[in-house]
């Protein structure tokens, strides 16, 4: 890969030092010229007028045909599977369906063939199923050489995974022994049918810059994709598939899980909610929280929180909703005295139906708010409690 | 204003501001609403080696000087002055042991000080002797190899929680101040207990204890110097830890002309922002303009210090007495510009101005240190007309 | 024991901005910090030395100004510092990046531990220390909130999953990356900052660490972006009208018609 300045077509009109988002360029006698830090983005290649910068791309073509299907890791703990896994087929589903291919899941475990099943219920047409005394816990060597096996053998297109902790530890070493791309986190997943690509898409910088991202040259394609986002397809007994064992060869692992302590504080299920009522700055004190709890008791509402509010220690951090905290889709959201901070939004805007109430009328909040009350949320909050409780009364 | 500093004191000050940023301001309302010793700050200080600023290198520190000391101090009263006294008075403490200790002293009590494992804490003032010092009553009593002390010092800074202390008692009575010895007192031996913690208007995160001594047995090896010494120990070392004290004053005005310059750009009365208005606006500037002539006079009298300056008494207390001063009206002032919000707990100006006020009264009454500026002007003008 | 730490250089903020005109990232005039979880790494690296004795090597790849988040870790306790710095790997995905940092390790030799950040400020993957052991052939575990126990031969660890925490076993050499659980980082000391201001940063380019040029930077990476934007925000809603009550009122109805209450 190289980055060249053609001096001949250069006329140093700076365009491209304001386009540099890592100030590599420097112009000089008229002459732009790029600097060691500079990462090869493009950006300037882009705004150049005069096309007098070119970046050579030597990267071999590699063959990526023979190569198709979709597949979708299932991740489980104790036989429970993840709903990310039923959101992934949703998913997977559709790229299945544009392409004209299969779409599988891949069920490691431990007796776990009752899964099967649920799989196909919900959109798999195929399960590749593997069963091994070492596949009962969650390590991640003996997991990734099953999967890369697989992936040897029967040649899948695209390889998603849940980005959850499993997903994100497991998929790296999957992707670095194929020595293949890995998009992480990924929000939205499409197509380019005329290149029979996987464009992924996903936020970067804390949520404020979405990138797509292609792996032109290698297979399988694979990323992670957040939970909560797709969208799972109802279950269907009706749904036919096929199930294909595999058995893993000399499978060995170097790590053991010696213990599994679950976490029995962690009581809000916020991303399963379907109503979440979040309190933020604006409650001013942790005691105010009541009020949010009392409201979200009253609409049988998970409560959330803001940043804000969970740095002031006014709530458990199990209940920040946003960039750092938990990224929630529920059917509705109601926000009371959050600014609407974007680290926040980006958990939250993809809520079906969006209510915020904040005194300040120019809060970002109510930028992705489908109904705004402008007011004192202890002003608001009581009033509509009142009158819900009265609505359900009558 | 450009004070050019060297690379290490830049170092210094950049390191004092992070841990202010981001240790002391976050604490600050909390300490002083529960009057709490900020123990855990000043551990944060011991780990990045600011206690050992101005001890020799061979006793564990980084042999540097008063100015050093004063952008410490600047900084870290930036965001609260209790943690600021607490830092300072373990310096004043060890100073009578760093000016005039034996060498076994020094090895003995400096490298837990400059370590900052061990606070100190210095021991003059008494309920019959403030301003007159020469007041004191505590007395110590030769007895074979030990001294046996009996009195009670008064609101002692770190009282209660230093190790070291070092005491100025009375060896023989019949010759007042020069009759006055200093000795080190560690924490722990019998016949030393500590007084109640004192209820304060201001730097309150701070401790302030009673010393008391019950025929306190210390070993005759604790005393500093020689018999009679004691005065001119303690008068050394508040010459040279008072610009410290002048620092703190800057640091605090500092500290509140930040916060009011920022709630003046962004408290809008009369569909504007305060900053706007020429009344708020000549407030600033003339906050801002004492601060720099604060600061310039403290460092230069550091740097005079530092430099082995004879006879700095008079200059040491200009700086304290007109940065304090400057730090009480600034405190005021910002107050007034806060408004009805600056008189609230919410925002950090009133205890600025609560804690402003010590500032004006420690280490020296002001209306002591423009003594000390008269007489020694006086003698200067007689010394010059003779 | 030698322990060797990965840590980046990130933009000091998340709030970048496009430029409209230019669809480009707008990062001018933001200062770079170390990545806020890679200091977690560091501590625990050198609160590990502390415990056990031993060494800590940091290591950063990036442009020549990243020499700075070394000296900043010299500062609190490392020991070591290498710089990867060459045209030849910019442009580097998550793949490249692990492989460059590879031939790193490989040319340092022995090493016991390699602790990562859970993750980046700005990419967010949390790939790099996967890859990374993937091309050392030793053994991971990820998002580790407390080491339980460490000796020459085997770390035992608490990793933080969704419902809990695992305990787990692992031989060394291996690698962790951590969460910002596992400890509270230290401030620099003085001594340590003037340490860090004298030390020799090494710096290596790709033929130092004999890295084939083709796997590293931009023509190492699989990967590669074909857009930035930034997101969309769902359309402005409807700011309820009339006073509160009626304001009330209407959310009630809407909320009751869409059948959410």
């Amino acid at each position: 890969m190289s980055i060249k300045v053609i001096l001949e077509k250069c006329n140093g009109c700076k365009l491209c030092v304001k386009s540099c988002p890592y100030q590599a360029i420097k112009v000089f006698e008229k002459k732009a010229i790029i600097e060691a830090n500079c990462n090869l983005c493009g950006a300037c290649v882009e705004v150049c007028k005069s096309n007098a910068i070119v970046i050579e791309d030597k990267r071999k073509i590699e063959d990526t045909s023979g190569y198709n299907g979709i597949w979708v890791f299932t991740e489980q703990r104790n036989k429970n599977i993840a709903s990310v896994v039923y959101e992934l087929l949703g998913e997977g589903r559709k790229l299945a369906d544009s392409l004209g291919t299969y779409l599988a899941a891949v069920l490691l475990g431990k007796n776990i063939k009752d899964g099967t099943d649920k799989l196909i219920g919900h959109g798999a047409d195929k399960v590749f199923l593997v069963e091994d005394d070492l596949l009962k816990d969650h390590l991640d060597d003996a997991y990734a050489q099953v999967m890369v096996d697989l992936i040897n053998q029967y040649k899948p297109e695209t390889v998603l995974f849940g980005a959850t902790v499993v997903g994100r530890s497991i998929a790296p070493k999957i992707a670095a022994i194929l020595k293949t791309g890995l998009t992480a986190d990924c929000t939205g997943l499409e197509i380019d049918l005329k290149n029979r690509l996987l464009l992924q898409t996903r936020p970067a910088f804390g949520g404020n810059i979405m990138a797509t991202i292609v792996c032109p040259n290698k297979r399988p394609q694979m990323a992670t994709v957040r939970p909560r986002v797709m969208k799972k397809l109802d279950f269907s007994s009706s749904r036919q598939g096929e199930i294909i064992k595999f058995e893993p060869k000399n499978l060995s692992s170097k790590i053991n899980v010696l213990n599994f302590v679950e976490d029995l504080t962690e009581k809000v299920k916020l991303e399963e909610a379907d109503v979440i009522v979040s309190g933020g700055r604006g409650l001013g004190k942790a005691d105010n929280f009541k009020l949010i709890k009392e409201f979200a008791s009253l609409l049988n509402a998970a409560v959330g929180a803001s940043r804000a509010a969970v740095d002031a220690e006014w709530i458990p951090y199990s209940h920040q909703v946003g960039q750092t905290g938990k990224t929630v889709c529920p059917k509705l959201y109601i926000a009371c005295g959050i600014s609407g901070a974007i680290q926040h939004l980006a958990g939250m805007q993809t809520s079906e139906t969006i209510v915020a109430i904040n005194k300040d009328p120019d809060a970002p909040i109510f930028s992705v708010a489908n109904y705004g009350i402008v007011g004192d949320l202890f002003e608001v909050v009581p009033v509509l409690i009142s009158k819900l409780k009265e609505t359900r009364c009558s | 204003m450009d004070y050019f500093l060297t690379d290490e004191q830049r170092m210094i000050k950049d390191l004092a501001r992070r841990i202010t940023e981001e240790k002391i301001i976050p604490a600050r309302a909390e300490l002083d609403e529960k009057e709490e010793f900020p123990w855990e700050i000043l551990k944060i200080l011991a780990e990045s080696d600011l206690f050992g600023l101005y001890v020799p290198e061979e006793y564990g520190g980084f042999g540097m000087g008063c100015f050093e000391n004063c952008l410490v101090m600047e900084e870290l009263s930036r965001g609260c002055c209790g943690v600021s006294v607490s830092y300072a008075a373990s310096a004043l403490g060890a100073y009578p042991i760093l000016l005039f200790g034996s060498d076994e002293q020094k090895k003995k009590y400096l490298p837990d000080v400059a370590k900052g494992t061990k606070l100190a804490a210095f021991g003059l003032t008494e309920a019959n002797a403030g301003s007159d010092a020469g007041g004191i009553q505590t007395n110590a009593v030769r007895e074979g190899d030990y001294y046996i002390l009996n009195g009670t010092k008064q609101w002692i800074t770190n009282g209660g929680e230093a190790e070291i202390y070092t005491i100025i008692a009375l060896t023989d009575k019949s010759k007042g101040a020069r009759g006055a010895s200093a000795f080190i007192v560690e924490k722990g031996i019998p016949g030393f207990s500590f007084g109640k913690k004192e209820k304060k208007l201001g730097i309150r995160a701070s401790a302030t204890r009673e010393l008391i001594f019950e025929n306190c047995k210390i070993p005759a090896e604790n005393l500093i110097g020689k018999e009679g010494l004691g005065f001119i120990v303690a008068m050394k070392t508040l010459d040279v830890t008072r610009p410290g004290i002048g620092a703190q004053a800057v640091g605090l005005a500092a500290g509140a002309l930040e916060a009011t310059l920022n709630y003046s750009r962004q408290r809008v009365q009369f569909g504007q922002s305060i900053s706007s208005f020429q009344a708020i606006q000549h407030m600033l500037a003339d906050m801002a303009t004492e601060i720099e002539a604060a600061r310039a006079l403290v460092y230069q009298v550091a740097k005079s210090i530092d430099a082995g300056a004879k006879d700095v008494s008079k200059i040491s207390a200009m700086a304290k007495v007109f940065a304090s001063d400057v730090a009480m009206k600034i405190t005021v002032d910002a107050v007034q510009i806060f408004g009805g919000y600056g008189y609230m707990r919410e925002y950090p100006v009133e205890k600025m101005m609560r804690d402003a006020k010590i500032i004006q009264i420690y280490e020296g009454t002001n209306q002591i240190q423009r003594n000390v500026i008269a007489l020694q002007l006086i003698k200067e003008s007689t010394l010059t007309a003779n | 024991m030698e322990i060797i730490v990965c840590i980046k250089q990130v933009p000091g903020t998340t709030e970048v901005k496009i430029d409209p005109n230019t669809n480009t990232l707008i990062r001018q005039g933001v200062d770079s910090i170390i990545n806020p979880f890679d200091t977690y790494a560091l501590e625990e690296g050198v609160r590990l030395k502390e415990r056990v004795g031993g060494k800590v090597t940091v290591i950063t790849m990036g442009p020549p100004q990243a020499e700075q988040v070394l000296r900043d870790a010299l500062t609190v306790g490392a020991d070591e510092a290498i710089l990867l710095s060459d045209r030849a790997f910019a442009g580097a995905d998550t793949l490249a990046t692990s492989y460059t940092l590879s031939k790193t390790i490989e040319k340092i030799g022995s090493f016991d531990l390699i602790i990562c950040g859970k993750q980046t400020m700005d990419g967010d993957t949390g790939q790099v220390g996967p890859e990374l052991a993937h091309f050392l052939s030793i053994p991971y575990v990820t998002f580790v909130k407390k080491v339980e126990e460490i000796n020459e031969n085997k770390i035992v660890v608490e990793r933080m999953v969704e419902e809990g925490y695992e305990v787990i076993g692992m031989p060394l050499p291996g690698l962790i990356t951590v969460v910002k659980e596992i400890n509270e980082p230290r401030l620099p000391s003085l001594k340590g900052m003037m340490k860090a201001k004298s030390a020799q940063v090494t710096i290596w380019n790709h033929q130092d660490i004999d890295a084939k040029k083709d796997k590293v930077g931009l023509a190492g990476s699989p990967t590669q972006v074909i857009k930035i934007f930034t997101p969309e925000r769902h359309q402005k809603g409807g700011m309820l009208q009339g006073n509160l009550e009626t304001q009330v009122d209407t959310l009630i109805d809407k909320l009751k018609q869409g059948r959410l209450i």
